[in-house]
This record gives C-alpha cells, structure tokens and sequence, in this order.
C-alpha cells in the first residue's frame, strides 16, 4: 500500500506501523472517568467492512502518527491526516 | 542420440548445440529451446508421473501453464524440484531428473496406484483414515506423503545469491506478445516511462509460435523489430524471463525475474533471482489467453498436447511431438494446428472436429460431428478411439494428438484484488468482470479479444486511455482478424473410465461427479474436496472444464456456477527469493555496542538481545566452564568494581515546558516533583493497567529530562510516547528524541566504583556532591563531555555514566587502565542477571506482559493523584484481590538442591494438577553469596507467605524441590551498600 503522508508524500506502508482504530484518540480523562469508560475506550471496537479511520505511526520516517481513511475491502486510502490536527479537531489539548 | 523429431524452422540456432541430460541419458539442443522442446525434438514424450496415480505424463502445453511436465532441474545445492521443462531455458550441461517414481521413469511401482485408483477418489482419505486418530500422524500420513508427491529438496545450502529491487513507472505492461508489445510502442513513443514485462526469454509472445504475418513480415519478424525499437527508447524498460507474480494494492506489482535460471551457474556477482517490487501509475493486463483442452477418457496419454501447444513445438522450437498427428478440435484455432502442421511436412492423419461445420483442409481427412473417446499406449500414445457422427467408433493410429476446447483468458492477475471473472458466451470463456485492481486495463486475448488485429488495436488503446495520451498513435499493422468460433464441449460422455481436467493433482470428471453427488456443488467446495486447481498450476488449464462439468451435473449454467478466483503468485515462487538476501546471519542486521571490540578482543562470548548482541560474560584463561567466569564476576563486582556496558537500554530525551506533566501521564509514579539533578524509578503502565516498562528518568535541567527504557521496548515506548504526545496531549510543549545510539553507556558499580570514576570524572563526586540517585553533566579525562547518573541495579554502589557513542570504546579502556589498582572487570549480561536477582529487581521474566505493580510489589507507585496512562484500570476488580499473584523470592531447603525457571510452586503434599497451581519461578541463577540457587517468581498471596515452605515442581524436568518463600530483596536488604 501506499500512504500520502500530508507532509512527506506518497510513502509506502511498509515504512509504517499500525496501531487500529482511531478511536484511540478519544482517551476519557482519567480523574473523572471510570472503569466503565476506560473499559469500552480500550476494548470496544467496530470491526467496519468498509471506510475505517485508522492509527498509522511512521517509525521509519518522520515520526508522525497519521489518521489513515482506509476501506478494509478494497484497501482504498480516501483521507490522511496528522493525528495531532485530527486530536486538535476533537478539542484535545492538554 | 540424434534429433530425430527436429523439424525445419523455429527460433533456435542451430549453429550451436547444447549438450544436456534427462535422467542420466544424453541429448543435444540449441540455443532457444526449451527443455521440453529438446526432448521432443529427441522423440522422449514421457517426462513424469502424475502426483496421484502415478500416470505416465509427458508435456501438454508449451508455456508456464504446464501442469505435467515437472523435473528436478541441477544437482548439489543448486537442485531445484518441481520445475516446468516448458519454461526451462536450455543450456549447455543442463542436467534434469524425471520425478515422483521409482526405481525409474519408465517403471515406476507406485504404478499400482492407478489399478487400484477406485480407492483414491476426492474425498478417500477423509474417509478412510479417521480412525484411529493417533494413526494418521504416525501411520497413514507418512506412507501416503511417500506414495503421493512431486520432487524432492536438497539439503545442501543455496549457493546462489537472491536480491530484491524497486522499481517506478507511469505504465508497466504485463505481457510482451502482440498486445503488450503495441502497448508499449504507444506508451514509449510518447515518451512515458514504461516497463514491459514477459515471463519468456523471447519477447513477442503468441506472435513467435504462429505463421501469420503483421505488416509485410512474419508475426515473429514484426515482433523482433518492435522490440529493437523499444530498447532504444531510453524511457522504456524491457524485462525479459520476468514475471509479474501479483497485484497489490495501490498500483504496487510483485516480479520475479530470473536472471540466471538459463545458465549452469550464475555470472560473477549476479544473483540467481531478483524479486522486484514495480510502483506503476498505470498498468495493463496483456497476459494473453491460456488453451483449454476437452475431457476424455485416457486423455492424459504423453503426445496428447494441446493443439497450439504442437503448434508452438513445431513453428517456434522446429520440433514435432509424433510422425503421424491428429487434431481434436472444437473450434477455428485447433484447425490452424493442423495446417500448420501439414505445411511443415508432418503426417496429418484426421482433424476431429466436434462441430457440424467448420473449415476443411485439402487433402486432410476431416470427421465433423466427432469425438474423441478413448486412447490408448502405455508409456505414450498409440492411437485414438473416435466416435463418429454416425455413432460408429473408429480407432486411429496416431503417435500425437492435439486438443483444442478453445481458449481462456488469463485473467488471473485482473482477479488478484478478488474481481470475479465474468462468462463470456461467445468465446466461451470468462473474461475479466469489475471491480479488478485499479489503475488496471486488460486488452488482447486476455480481455477476450482473440484475433492479432485485436491484440494490436487494443493494446495501443489501453495504453492511450491508460495514460491519456493524444496525439498520433503508432499505426496498426494489417494482419489476421478472424473471429472466435467455437461451440462448447467440456468433456466427451462416454465410457467408465477416467478423464483427465486437473493433470497436476490427478482430479477426473468422475471426482467432479462424486463431488456433486456429495453435495459438494459450490465451486468453492468443489474446489477444496477435489482438489481441483490447486496445484502448483493454479489449474490453468483445467478448473473451466471443472465448473462446466458441475454445472452440466446440477443443471445450472455457467455464469450461474460461477469461478473460484486466483491468488499471487501466477507462477510458483521459490522461498529463497522471497526471502532474498535476509536469511541465515544476514536475517537482521546485528547492533554491535560501543564495548564490542574490546569484548572481542578479550574472547568474550555474545548473547543475542533483540538486535543487538551483548556481552554475556568474558571468560579468563583457565575457566572451562561458563559458571566460572559468571561467578567470579559477581563476586569480583561485589568486592572491588565491575563495570558493564549498558548503552542497549532505550535512552529518551525529553525536553519542554510540559516535560514535568507529560511524564506525569506516561510513568503511574510522578516525576514533575523530582528536583533538577536527581533520577527516580519509573514504572510504565500500559492503558489495560499491565506494566509495559520501567527505568530510572533524570531530570537534567528544569525543561529537560532523560529516560532510560528495557533493551527490549527502547522501541516500542518511543512509539507510545509519542502516540500519548501527538494523539492524547497535542498541545503540550513537549518534544522526543532517541538517543539510544548516540550515547555509550557504562554501568560502574561496586565498594570501589566511586574511587574508579574519579580517575576520569573532571568533577567532585563525593557522597555529598552526588548523593545516591543523583545525576548531572559532568566531563571526563578533561573535558570531554558526559553524562552521570547514581544509580544501581547491582544493589552496589553504582554510577551509570553515558559519552558520545565514539567515545564509548576509549573510556572502557580509560576506565580499566586508570583504574587498574581496583582490579576492575568487565561482566556481562549473566552476572548483572545474577546481581540484580539477588537484588529482588524485575526484569523480563516478571515484565512478562501479563503482570500489575501490584503483582511486582511496586503497587503503591501508582498514584491515584492524577491522571496517568494505565492507572484507571489497573483497579479493576481481578487485578486487585488480595490473593492474586505477588513477587517473592525463592531458595532451596537443600543448598544443593536445583531450582528451574518456569516450575511452580504447590503446597506441602498436593497434588501436581493445575487446580493445585500456586505460581511460577520467573527466573533463577546461582547466588554465589549465598551460595545456592535462588529465584524470583510470582505467587499467589505471596507477600503473605514470606518464611513459608512450599515446593516446586517441574513435572518437565523431573522436579520436585522444597523451598523457602523469602523477600525478594535477598541481598543487602537494607541497601546500605548502594548508599556507600
């Protein structure tokens, strides 16, 4: 496969590493969640046959962690983005 | 033996000849023939026996299709099972072996299968070998695995060399016959980078093996010219031997290309094979069409090819397959083998045609309405049974016989990405359906266009649309545009006995019907309990006949019956090209550590960690036995000073005005409260609440922080680290940089360590200036600059001190030459096992994955003060219970006694069943302090059953040990020597 990096370009996949589902990102804060939260956070997933946002880290490059946009079927890549602009979207900060 | 069967013409040069053997037995050839091309040349049909039945089997086809013609090609380490002599370029001393019989070819007593093949029917062993079950592994398996196969592999290593590339371009071109070769005309013309790709040695595919013309010159001649044209244009490259294996995704080709399968051994420097990854804007599909052949009974006799197959032996290699020739057709195309043939002066004996009409041959006997019903030869073909129109049965002598059920696409490649091949009734065939890889295009024989006229406008076309391209085209050549006759016939409905579709793996249409009459109906199905297509063939010429086979039993239609798919590779691929140059030493690359050469120097012996390779201690001269050296390590260490390279442990620097919050979030303990110039203990949690990781972190200035990981996750924590700063925390002022590699660090550690470093530390460090965990930046031997930490993993008085990696080897050699009065030595990863054992610290044993600080003891380092990754549910309710497991420390009642790592601890009088299971040892080495084995392990309530005898039981190892439960801490509990 091959990844458009927003920075770096067209990059093959095998210069990344995967993590899963974007979700990741929407971490509940741990001084008012519960178990209950960080549970369903960490475990529950859906498992789309179809468009899937996805974690794609690029340990053999610039270190950027991407939201990648992939169709689990046809493996089609209709979106990229930095994690960080995608966590910033979802009103992460600090 | 002379050339008995050569005939005029062809592609070969016969001012050279080519000396080869098949099975001992000496032949001649010439430079363009193949190895079945050679030995039909020399009159040998028989080439093999079939996987199964032991059938005796000569070549069908003329190309990578082939699913009989299987030997062992070279000897010696270069010995290569299972390769096709269609494809198997002839060269001078070739030596190949015929396969899968014994004592010989043309006696093979594995024969006795074939009489007794009622009972080797799809599905037999399933059957038959159920019971009992203890019997298939150690009885039935072997002896049929002995009785059914194909080649055998060499034990010897590979000498040859396998190399892997990458290549880019706006159009690769999958096939070099008239199609590809139009396409790539276009493409290159018009200047786009372009890589045309053929699996032959000579390009011009279908064009070599007839005796049309294009324009005013032979297909052959045209072919030639356009290639010579083709290699001129510096944009185009041109791949011979080369097959494109794969679509991948994102417009990513495999290819193989076999730079030196057609000589005895390769040149100087050049590898056997290259596997080579294309990147390709645009790609297009003119892998051409594959012949079919018609099912009948004994269908499978050597010298029954397939018509173009003859064809092709005759027109490009001048070889004949027999002296008296029949073909069996149930289209246009087999009837051109019978002209071709005759026009070569071969004796064409009848054409049987299954048709009512079709064209006539002057002078050839001409059974329209006829079938082909039987034949018979033992070793090669005698003669054919035919059943004419009016029912009657004639028998014909005949030495060859060409099949013609029409023809397939190779829409093989088209279906990699899963696209299903659609019915095509018109040339009854599938042709590629939607949805294939994008980016792309199928043109010629393998989208269904069959004629050379259609080849050429397609392929120029595709490659205009592929690339958009406009301007002037190349001009289409005239050549022949005759249209695709054929009327339909499978197989011939005749007799009892068996008839051939999948060669390869000996499946029949009497399979194909017990299938059906199982139930088995699905092609899927079909597939997997015939075993119909899926030999090393992939059934190229046989899973259509199979389908229309079902499909004529339950009734349905083709289309409705549908195809199984194909998958990469298109043709075999051996494992060492796959693997290319990464195998034995050469797998991964080794990380050597700034101490390495002189750890060679003095004969150390090396442990593999990850990557890396480490020193595992440094035996003295006369030490014989490992525990020698190990021991007088610790003790050595213990008592003056020892020093060990730690520069494999992950080094992180951490720096930003969120530096402080952010390792809040990342370690369960805190560090924003750590003053400058001090480490602390960090332990890591993953988000399940597991420990991940631990280490000592500095802070070395108010923004500015070091962490130290394992060896083993110096990677992985990186990564998570930063995932938690981009993904979770995106505007905290914090930045990351690995710094593993960039610094050499040394452990120093022992009563004398201070003493040492004082030799080359520029700096106080007195008890008072660098109190334990102390750290800072520091010079060394004048200057150069360093890092310092008091740390301990020993339990000794320690320092871990870091210099820029280059300057790693000379401070080792500083250190010992300043610091010789203390006797220093250098010890390995076995006496710093040993010594942080005795110290009660976890390490990859207890860091096991599966563990919780409460489990290591280390639960009250989670804070619950403040939000950190893991630490929410690290209380769940099972990670909690006062019961659970709990690092302890373990030694044997007996000193003498041996403990094992992975035994596990019972009570007193129970029984060794898993209900009974208290715990496990984590890891174990020989104290040389307290002069016995000792252990970590974790226990079940552990903490509560300190000065408690239990045993330990290893049922593996024949084990059954008393034991104290003792603290972990089992060396200077109190730690007042690291304090020193």
């Amino acid at each position: 496969m091959i990844i458009h990096h927003p920075i770096l370009g067209p990059r093959d996949a095998q210069e990344f590493v995967y993590l899963g589902d974007a979700s990741l990102i929407d971490r509940p804060d741990g001084m008012t969640a519960g178990i209950e939260a960080f549970h369903d956070y960490l475990y529950q997933r859906s498992n789309p046959a179809g468009e899937h946002r996805e974690l794609w880290y690029h340990e053999q490059g610039d270190r950027s962690w991407l939201v990648v946009t992939r169709n689990t079927v046809t493996h089609e890549i209709t979106k990229v983005e930095l994690a960080r602009d995608v966590a910033r979207a979802k009103g992460r900060s600090k | 033996m002379t050339q008995s069967h050569r005939i005029a013409g062809g592609q070969i040069d016969r001012t050279k000849t080519l000396r080869f053997t098949f099975d001992g037995v000496r032949y001649q050839g010439h430079p363009g023939d193949t190895l079945a091309s050679a030995l039909l040349a020399n009159g040998v049909r028989l080439m093999g026996r079939s996987f199964k039945y032991h059938r005796p089997r000569g070549p069908i086809s003329a190309g990578s299709e082939e699913p009989n013609a299987l030997v062992e090609l070279r000897t010696g380490g270069r010995q290569e099972p299972n390769t096709r002599a269609t494809v198997t370029e002839l060269y001078d001393g070739l030596e190949a072996n015929s396969q899968n019989r014994w004592p010989s070819l043309r006696f093979d007593a594995m024969g006795i299968n074939d009489k007794l093949s009622t009972f080797f029917a799809a599905g037999f062993y399933y059957k038959t070998f159920m019971w009992p079950k203890s019997f298939w592994e150690k009885l039935y398996e072997p002896i049929i695995r002995r009785a059914a196969g194909l080649g055998s592999v060499t034990r010897e290593e590979d000498p040859d060399a396998y190399d892997k590339g990458f290549l880019h371009c706006d159009l690769l071109v999958i096939g070099a016959g008239p199609t590809g070769l139009m396409a790539a005309l276009t493409a290159g013309r018009a200047g786009k980078r372009v890589i045309l790709a053929d699996e032959d040695f000579r390009l011009g595919g279908r064009l070599n093996a007839e005796t049309f013309s294009v324009g005013q010159t032979s297909g052959a001649d045209w072919a030639a010219a356009t290639v010579a044209e083709l290699a001129t244009l510096p944009n185009v490259r041109l791949m011979t031997r080369t097959t494109v294996i794969g679509a991948f995704d994102h417009g990513i080709y495999g290819a193989v290309e076999r730079v030196s399968d057609h000589l005895a051994v390769p040149a100087q420097g050049k590898p056997r094979q290259v596997l080579w990854r294309i990147y390709a804007g645009k790609a297009i599909l003119a892998a051409g069409a594959t012949e079919r052949p018609v099912a009948f009974e004994n269908n499978d006799r050597p010298g029954i090819l397939l018509a173009g197959a003859l064809r092709a032996y005759a027109n490009r290699w001048g070889a004949k397959a027999g002296e008296r020739l029949a073909v069996f057709t149930n289209n246009d195309d087999g009837i051109r083998t019978a002209l071709d043939l005759q026009a070569k002066g071969v004796d064409v004996v009848a054409v049987i045609d299954s048709r009512e009409g079709g064209d006539l041959i002057p002078g050839v006997r001409h059974l329209r309405g006829a079938e082909v019903i039987d034949s018979s030869g033992k070793l090669g073909l005698k003669s054919i049974t035919v059943r004419q129109a009016n029912g009657r049965s004639e028998t014909i002598a005949v030495d060859a016989l060409g099949v013609s059920g029409g023809w397939n696409p190779n829409v093989n490649i088209h279906s990699h990405h899963r696209s299903r091949p659609i019915y095509d009734p018109a040339i009854a065939a599938f042709v590629p359906g939607q949805d294939g890889p994008p980016g792309l295009l199928v043109a010629g024989a393998a989208a269904g266009a069959f004629s050379t006229h259609a080849a050429l406008r397609t392929g120029r076309d595709a490659a205009i649309a592929a690339l958009e391209l406009i301007g002037a085209a190349p001009d289409l050549p005239e050549t022949e545009d005759a249209p695709t006759r054929v009327t339909p016939l499978w197989h011939v409905a005749h007799g009892k006995g068996r008839a051939w579709i999948d060669q390869q793996n000996d499946v029949t249409v009497k399979d194909v019907k017990l299938a059906h009459q199982e139930n088995f109906t699905s092609v899927e199905h079909l597939k997997r309990y015939t075993t119909l297509g899926m030999a090393t063939d992939q059934g190229k010429t046989g899973n259509v006949i199979g389908l229309a086979v079902m499909a004529e039993l339950t009734g349905r239609s083709i289309p409705e019956t549908g195809t199984t798919i194909y998958r990469p590779p298109y043709t075999p691929v051996a494992l060492g090209t796959l693997a290319g140059r990464s195998r034995g030493k050469k797998f991964k690359p080794f990380r050597l550590t700034p101490s390495h050469h002189w750890a060679k120097e003095h004969g150390a012996i090396f442990v593999e960690v990850g990557n890396w390779l480490r020193t595992q201690w440094v035996p003295k001269a006369g030490e014989t036995e490992w525990r020698q050296s190990v021991d007088r390590e610790v003790l050595a260490t213990r008592k003056s000073v020892g020093i060990c390279d730690v520069t494999t442990l992950g080094k992180i620097d951490i720096q930003g005005t969120d530096a402080g919050a952010f390792l809040d979030r990342v370690y369960a303990n805190t560090f924003s409260s750590l003053a400058v110039g001090k480490c602390r203990y960090g332990l890591m949690l993953r988000e399940d609440g597991m420990v991940f990781d631990d280490g000592t972190t500095a802070r070395m200035g108010t923004n500015e922080y070091v962490m130290t990981t394992t060896t083993a996750n110096a990677v992985t924590v990186f990564r998570h680290l930063e995932f938690c700063r981009q993904c979770l925390w995106p505007d905290m002022d914090v930045q990351l940089i690995s710094t593993t590699e960039a610094w050499a660090q040394f452990s120093v550690a022992g009563p004398n360590a201070r003493k040492l470093l004082e030799k080359v530390v520029d700096q106080d460090i007195s008890d008072a200036a660098f109190p334990y965990m102390g750290a800072g930046n520091v010079t060394v031997c004048g200057g150069l600059r360093a890092r310092l930490f008091r740390i301990s993993f020993s339990g000794e008085l320690a320092y871990e001190i870091a210099v820029p990696t280059r300057y790693g080897d000379a401070l080792l050699r500083e250190m010992l030459a300043k610091g010789a009065e203390f006797d220093p030595i250098v010890y390995g990863t076995e006496a710093l096992g040993v010594m942080r054992i005795e110290k009660g610290h976890v390490a990859g044993g207890e860091l096991n994955g599966q563990s919780t600080a409460l489990n290591m003891g280390l639960g009250k380092m989670v804070s619950k003060k403040k939000d950190a990754i893991g630490m929410v549910l690290s209380q769940r309710e099972g990670m909690t219970a006062e019961t659970g497991y709990r690092l302890v420390g373990v030694k044997p009642v007996d000193p003498q006694a041996k403990l094992t790592a992975g035994s596990h601890f019972l009570e007193k009088g129970a029984a060794p069943v898993a209900a009974n299971d208290g715990g496990w040892l984590t890891s174990k080495v020989y104290s040389p302090h307290l002069g016995c084995d000792i252990a970590l392990g974790y226990l079940k309530a552990g903490d509560k059953k300190i000065g408690q005898r239990m045993r330990i039981v290893n049922l593996l190892a024949g084990l059954d040990t008393e034991v104290e439960i003792i603290s972990p801490h089992m060396f200077d509990p109190e730690g007042e020597r690291l304090r020193g």
